[in-house]
């Protein structure tokens, strides 16, 4: 699809740093939070709602000077599930991948159990992720849709 | 590091799993008092009060000549003072050679097994799984009717919230089964479990009433308690309430091998001219569960029967 100047101008380029696009605009300020983006110096760029082909409408975020390590792909991988990870070094994409839900996710979302072991005990929560839908408790099994996941 | 074999879930099992402590079992009945684990050291840690179910461990440890260390009641330990499950199983973990926890819970024991460096027994975390009671009855099953597979068994009562049915259905899935669920409608089989069974390609069919035809073709009938206080509408538990109770006169068309099931305490559900048929099996039921409780210790401490 043609970028209209105004998404060209959205989306400047940025030197050193990251572009996470294809978020899906209601959980832009999840992924904003759950990254701790607004505690970053280095400049940081939302989008929201901008044309996409693929999804409609989309939000895009650039990070100057940030490249995220597994654990926070692995996070951001709960709420925008699909997302498109891009490293730029000097004006140039030099890696791109699509974001994928890992098979474990390890300390991130919380049970929605209240009697489960991992609720009552300083301990890291552990699930599997069934389908890109849904994911299941390791200890006590409680199943959870992957939309409606709180992050720890 | 290498974790110690635990036994805390029944999804693990595989077929030859539950076969080889069947017949464990069976060799711990054929003489109950051994040295085997004579020198060895078992924990028992109740977090939560269940008499029948520490008794039962605590006599199949003491039969194979193993000391019991451990608490009935939570209330005496420090987790009152606020010490974590993780501290509690690291400090027993120094003194004893296996733990069996029974814990309020979901996920305690496999989280403790997580920590122990010893083998966790799990001795039900709350509502989760109880795997050693879904053993005493695999055992039941196959002492009883000499094999596990093809054979008719019907689960009666509350099927939503129980989890004995649940595990049974699990530990079953490798015997070709034919299920039969008898259960009010608010207490119904969840769908989840009923997709697992047509996921393992296992028939089942489900009926309201717990009456004649159902009884006369079920080789095990596995009956719970329906409870009060599963239900929203206490009007109804009214209407069911009698219909899941089961009396001698009922039992005219059974099979020969049939045998009556529960996990004990019953309410009302059985009633006390059941006890003397030759179908109830429940009170002999209890006692395997000694037997394969001696089993299930020897195995996780890698000793065989």
């Amino acid at each position: 699809m043609q970028k209209t100047p105004n998404q060209e101008l959205l989306v400047a380029a940025i030197k050193d740093g990251t572009v996470i696009d294809h978020i899906p605009s209601s959980r832009i300020f999840d992924v904003v939070n759950l990254l701790g983006l607004q505690g970053l110096a280095s400049a940081v760029v939302v989008g929201c709602n901008l044309e996409s082909g693929q999804m409609g409408k989309k939000s895009i975020i650039k990070v100057a000077d940030k490249f995220f390590t597994p654990d926070e792909v692995d996070r951001l991988s709960v709420v925008a599930p699909g997302a498109t990870l891009s490293i730029i070094r000097n004006y140039d994409v030099v890696e791109k991948h699509q974001v994928r839900l890992p098979e474990t996710l390890r300390g991130i979302i919380r049970c929605d159990n209240p009697v489960c072991i991992s609720n009552n005990e300083p301990m890291p929560t552990r699930f599997h992720v069934k389908d890109n839908a849904t994911v299941r408790c390791h200890y006590c099994e409680h199943e959870q849709r992957l939309e409606k996941v709180e992050i720890v | 590091m290498t974790r110690p074999k635990s036994f805390v879930s029944i999804a693990g099992l595989s077929r030859e799993d539950i076969l080889r402590l069947i017949a464990m079992a069976a060799e711990a009945e054929r003489e109950p008092n051994r040295t085997v684990l004579q020198g060895r050291i078992v924990a028992t840690l109740f977090f939560e009060p269940s008499t029948r179910t520490r008794l039962s461990f605590e006599t199949a440890a003491n039969r194979l000549g193993a000391k019991v260390i451990g608490f009935s009641d939570p209330k005496v330990t420090s987790s009152t003072k606020g010490e974590t499950l993780n501290d509690t199983i690291r400090m027993v973990s120094n003194y004893a050679d296996v733990i069996v926890m029974r814990h309020y819970l979901e996920g305690a024991a496999l989280y403790a097994s997580e920590i122990a460096d010893k083998p966790v027994i799990n001795a039900g975390d709350g509502a989760h799984q109880h795997p050693t009671q879904t053993m005493l009855d695999l055992y039941s099953i196959h002492k009883t009717q000499g094999r596990l597979d093809d054979l008719d068994i019907c689960l009666v009562g509350d099927l939503k919230y129980g989890r004995t049915v649940h595990s049974l259905i699990q530990a079953m899935r490798h015997f070709r089964p034919r299920f039969h669920f008898v259960a009010p409608r608010e207490l119904a089989m969840p769908e989840v479990y009923k997709q697992q069974l047509r996921g393992w390609g296992i028939p089942f069919e489900e009926h309201t009433e717990l009456d004649a035809a159902a009884i006369g073709q079920a080789d095990i009938l596995y009956m719970t308690r329906v409870q009060r206080e599963r239900f929203q509408d206490l009007a109804e538990y009214e209407k069911v309430k009698n219909l899941y109770v089961l009396r001698a006169q009922m039992l005219g068309a059974a099979r020969p091998n049939m045998k009556i099931l529960h996990p004990l305490p019953r309410v009302n559900e059985i009633a006390y001219d059941v006890d003397d048929t030759p179908f109830a099996y429940y009170f002999k039921q209890a006692e395997n569960g000694l037997y394969m409780r001696e089993a299930i210790i020897c195995d996780v401490l890698g000793e065989s029967l």
